[in-house]
């Protein structure tokens, strides 16, 4: 039942060793009042069989429809030999690598990680994780203000086009810090991304730091260069928000503007974590090194033992919480080590030129999906100009209803973005990745033409809002 | 022990790669349409090795870590106790693991009703009114459970309220927390037998304090045996009581934070509930709330409206914290924590905190009888103890720290060193329920021996480890001279 | 026993100062506080120019086991940060009364005598703390 070893006979040598008659005596010091003598309420107990039968039966009522959902979590392929190796008992059930001698496999993996992330990102320095992107914005936004010497602000600027969980999530977490997340209204309705002129009205201001998404929620890429350097020239540090197979094809932030973006932060799940229902998943931060003092979360660097054999170990322990306690540069106590693990081994198994395809054809993929479906009737693009791997798309009536009756078909056609951005009309966020073949674009496309026609109520049309202002 | 391994970069060769895990397709025609500027130049440095090269080498690594799987992990405030494999398998069933999580409640009864379910039992466990499960980590539903504290007074017009009190003995990430919840920290001692002094906790509450952070039994090891007190105490002064759950594991089906007066608490999935720790993470900081902070609860939680599961967002608790995730935190951990509890039941519940103390009370009278010093030896201890090697470090010029490095050529991972602070030369001891006697027998004789060896052979233990794939490691030029990343060298 | 020069004036928490025959006062920490930290990885130092107050940090000592705030024990103007310290941060551990110095600081006014203490004083103060 709890995995408990315990024999009858090892129980009474080991109370008479302690000096007591019962196990019940152990817990003398607590308060009578306090004691409870059963959990009611919790079931009772299920041997593995009965579990796995639960499980798989709760497994088959959520099936596994067709998705064709993006917004922050991408379905790409991951290789057998990740979580095979991931779920290595050596792995799975190590813990935090304080005493290094006993963790060198761990601190090695990470180090390799660092590397890795810190290449792809086009910066000098990785830490070892955060929980995960949204999280890691909100933390990459205390560094800011930490590290911009020449400002004393506490304004963050984040664009209408960045992930809006991100925002809601980093005032969560870092508005209790008076930290300030200002939104900035500047999407361009053309085009789906920031209008760099609309950052104008911020001149002369002293702005701690702004978050830049590439590509952006709607799957626009932005001028990226124009908007760092635009930042830079006036104070103000660039946290680049990205995802990582995207850097496989795209100039990374270590790359934008001038002078590169200042912090990198993103969702790494696409690198070989599975959907999951939302996590686990990992945030990944990197920087220059000129700012590895602020950052937060464990770091692992390479050092030489007392005979000069290389090995790795925490280092820069010194800004965590368990030292300088009320002081710290967060209070994050974990990584998300697993996580850590499996990107590690999927990179590695990917390398540059593998991450290039799977970048490239979920951008072929998802331009393929979106030709299909606009080819319909009362489908088509919100947005003009360059995307990357996901899309907005305008339908001539209300989503919510569509993708319930994709639903039924077994299809989850996207994300309805009518109620976070209602300006855009009936807008739905698609995307593809290159696990989707032609014939699952093909059943999406007859799925939705069918549903669509099948609806004879008028439809009323919706236009851009570019359409409806002029 | 095998030894050494290279660089994952030190085995790339160029043009190596695992193409069978590479899609198809054309890389010119595919990217055509992206504009020049905003595309990379150069590639990012990724190993270019085989699949083979890939097993191999992170097999290898694997093989230079301790684990539970492999070796007896006595640290305390960690919980390492046994992670059942089932639990990874059926949450990590194809149809959990493929789902999206903006996909639609229609397309996740079976997963929701596992979280709703989890709620429930950890409500009951705890004795509270009301469980959020998306906090990813302890640290992180510290935060939210601060958080809720500091929105609740505020809602109540008590801005005055922004002092939290902390025992001195607490972990590191308790006043951390008060400060990014932008509170300030007042620490409170503790006697000598390890409980809050209630007098200088009765001078140090007032109309400042927002509430009190507390572990019970506290990182001392020990029952804070006067807690109705401290609870009334704070309560009078207009405080609330926070639990940080990290120590749950001695009381589970014994007693309930709820019971004892707490307001809120937030546990560690990945330590009573055995989820894994996976090299330093992903945790589940669960928080759990008495009606007072129910309306403040982050989101989001699955509700209930007749056989109907759904995600209970903003709208339907407009003065919540907020989100703190990107999603709803870590689904997967939270998924094998349900199949966790659903093996023990309510029966092995109250099991688990009755041979976690069995554990931790006969392995400190072995260790008290083979000449080790406990640090509260009056006390009982719950499911982990203190010893202080004070003595052995002033008698004998070993420390804490040689210990603990000596014990990992006996095969054990050490206990939890130097903390709390409060104890001179500490091993934290926590073995949890899942360890026979044999394995505690084993661990009490090698800690006699490497005493035995402190006598007459102190050098074997102050330049301990010697078995291990690395000897003590240079922190100093570690911290100096900082090597983060791996740098191609000319060669390369 | 660790070192207390007897030229210097002294704070409880472990700061050192030395008048300057040009008005400015140079500040660093005693030779128990470096002990107490071990081998320094990293200091930071203020910036010339910048004013401090009685009791503010403004300089950070990390080692590998603790990273402490430095305190100025005067209020005034920073002249001159120690800035060898960034690339030789164990001058601290090894000269903490000379090159090891942290920062120098044109006072506000007079020093504040209930606050700091004479070498006999504060090596009573150690004397005590160490119980």
């Amino acid at each position: 039942m709890a995995f408990i070893p315990h024999t009858p006979a090892d129980v009474e040598a080991m109370l008479a060793a302690i000096g007591a008659h019962s196990i019940e005596q152990l817990f003398e010091e607590i308060p009578a009042s306090l004691r409870i003598q059963s959990l009611r309420g919790v079931p009772t107990a299920l041997n593995e069989m009965e579990i796995g039968r639960l499980m798989s039966e709760r497994a088959r009522r959520d099936g596994r429809p067709l998705s064709f959902i993006g917004a922050g979590a991408y379905e790409h392929h991951i290789p057998a030999a990740v979580w095979a190796l991931t779920t290595r008992g050596e792995f799975y059930s190590a813990y935090t690598p304080y005493q290094a001698e006993a963790s060198q496999g761990t601190l090695q993996l990470i180090y390799e990680y660092q590397t890795m992330i810190a290449g792809l990102t086009g910066m000098e320095v990785s830490n070892a994780s955060l929980y995960d992107g949204a999280s890691a914005v909100a933390e990459a936004s205390l560094m800011a203000v930490r590290a911009n010497r020449k400002s004393k602000s506490l304004r963050i600027l984040v664009p209408t086009t960045v992930n809006p969980t991100y925002a809601k999530v980093a005032a969560a977490v870092a508005g209790n810090q008076g930290l300030r997340f200002e939104e900035v209204a500047s999407l361009c309705w053309e085009t789906g991304s920031i209008v760099t002129a609309a950052l104008a009205k911020y001149d002369g201001q002293d702005i701690a730091a702004i978050v830049l998404q590439q590509p952006n929620f709607f799957g626009r890429l932005e001028d990226v260069d124009a908007i760092t350097n635009w930042a830079h020239a006036r104070g103000i540090l660039v946290i680049a928000v990205v995802n990582p197979t995207s850097l496989a094809l795209l100039k990374p932030p270590g790359q934008w503007g001038n002078r590169g973006a200042d912090i990198v932060v993103g969702e790494g799940q696409p690198l070989g974590v599975p959907l999951a229902s939302g996590g686990p998943y990992f945030g990944f931060m990197t920087t220059r090194m000129e700012f590895v003092r602020q950052m937060p979360g464990r770091i692992v660097g390479r050092t030489v033992d007392v005979t000069g054999r290389p090995g790795f170990t925490l280092t820069l322990q010194a800004r965590e919480q368990h030292i300088r306690r009320a002081k710290a540069t967060s209070n994050i106590c974990t990584n998300q080590g697993l996580l850590v693990t499996a990107a590690t081994i999927y990179m590695s198994l990917m390398g540059a030129a593998g991450l290039e395809k799977v970048a490239a054809e979920s951008h072929a993929r998802t331009r393929d999906l979106v030709t299909a479906l606009t080819r319909l009737n009362g489908v088509r693009q919100a947005f003009e100009g360059p995307y990357f791997h996901e899309a907005v798309l305008l339908l001539d009536r209300p989503v919510a209803l569509v993708l319930a009756a994709l639903g039924e078909r077994g299809i989850l056609g996207g994300l309805d973005l009518s109620k976070a951005y209602p300006e855009l009309g009936n807008a739905l966020l698609v995307c593809a990745t290159e696990t989707k073949t032609q014939a699952d674009i093909d059943a999406y496309a007859r799925a939705l033409a069918q549903v669509l026609s099948n609806d004879t109520a008028a439809a009323s049309r919706s236009g851009t809002a570019a359409e409806r202002a002029a | 022990m095998q030894m050494h391994e290279k660089l994952i970069f030190e085995h790339s060769r160029p043009g190596r790669g695992a193409t069978d895990q590479w899609p198809r397709g054309d890389l010119d025609s595919a990217t055509a349409d992206l504009p020049a500027q905003l595309r990379r130049t150069t590639r990012p440095v990724l190993p270019e090795v085989s699949e083979l090269d890939v097993v191999r080498h992170f097999t290898r690594l694997s093989r230079l870590n301790f684990s539970i799987d492999t070796h007896f992990y006595p640290l305390g405030s960690c919980t390492m106790k046994y992670n059942p494999k089932a639990c990874n398998q059926y949450a990590m069933l194809p149809e959990f693991l493929g789902r999206h999580p903006l996909a639609p409640e229609t397309h996740g009864q079976g997963f929701l009703a596992c979280l709703y379910e989890l709620q429930e039992m950890l409500q009951e466990v705890t004795g509270m009114q009301g469980v959020a499960l998306s906090p990813m980590a302890g640290a992180h539903g510290e935060f939210a459970g601060v958080a809720m504290i500091r929105a609740y007074h505020r809602s109540r017009g008590d801005l005055a309220r922004n002092e939290i009190i902390v025992p001195e003995a607490a972990h590191g990430t308790n006043p951390a927390t008060a400060t990014m919840c932008g509170c300030g920290v007042r620490e409170v001692p503790v006697d000598s037998e390890g409980d809050v002094d209630l007098e200088a906790l009765r001078a140090a509450v007032g109309p400042q304090t927002a509430g009190i952070m507390l572990t019970n039994p506290s990182t001392l090891g020990v029952f804070e045996r006067r807690i109705e007190e401290v609870a009334r105490i704070v309560h009078a002064a207009g405080g609330l009581l926070y639990y940080d759950g990290a120590n749950l594991n001695a009381i589970l089906g014994k007693v309930r934070p709820g019971d004892m007066g707490f307001d809120v608490i937030h546990m560690n999935l990945h330590k009573t509930f055995s989820t894994p720790h996976g090299g330093g993470g992903p945790g589940a900081g669960a928080v759990g709330v008495g009606a007072r902070l129910l309306p403040f609860i982050p989101i989001p939680v699955v509700g209930k409206q007749g056989e109907h599961y759904r995600w209970l967002t903003e709208a339907d608790l407009p003065q919540s914290i907020g989100r703190l995730s990107g999603f709803m935190g870590n689904a997967g951990v939270l998924l094998r924590a349900y199949i966790y509890m659903r093996m023990l039941g309510r029966e092995g519940m109250s099991q688990v905190g009755e041979y976690a103390t069995l554990n931790a009370n006969y392995l400190m009278a072995q260790l008290s009888k083979a000449g080790f010093d406990a640090a509260y030896p009056s006390r009982r201890a719950s499911h982990e103890f203190i010893i202080t090697l004070k003595r052995q470090a002033r008698e004998l010029e070993v420390t804490a720290m040689d210990f603990a490095k000596r014990l990992l050529d006996h095969g054990f991972h050490a206990p939890t060193t130097y903390f709390p602070l409060l104890v001179p030369e500490c091993l934290l001891i926590e073995p949890t329920e899942t360890e026979s006697k044999e394995t505690l027998d084993a661990f009490v004789s090698a800690m006699a021996q490497i005493l035995s060896e402190a006598s007459q052979e102190p050098e074997r233990v102050t330049s301990a480890p010697h078995t291990m794939p690395v000897r003590r490691l240079d922190d100093v030029r570690a911290a100096k001279q900082l090597d983060l990343t791996w740098k191609p060298t000319a060669q390369q | 026993m660790s070192s207390v020069p007897a030229d210097l004036q002294y704070t409880r928490s472990h700061e050192w100062l030395r008048k300057l025959p040009d008005g400015t006062v140079e500040i660093g920490i005693t030779d128990h506080a470096q002990d107490a930290l071990g081998d320094l990885v990293f200091v930071e130092v203020p910036e010339a120019g910048r004013s401090v107050t009685s009791g503010e940090g403004c300089a950070v000592v990390e080692s590998v086991k603790a990273a402490s705030d430095v305190y100025s024990p005067i209020g005034g103007t920073v002249v001159a940060g120690n800035s060898r310290l960034v690339s030789e941060p164990e001058a601290v551990n090894k000269d903490p009364y000379g090159s090891g110095w942290l920062m120098r600081v044109r006072p506000n006014g007079a020093l504040p005598a209930e606050e700091l203490l004479s070498p006999g004083e504060y090596e009573q103060f150690l004397a005590k703390e160490a119980g």
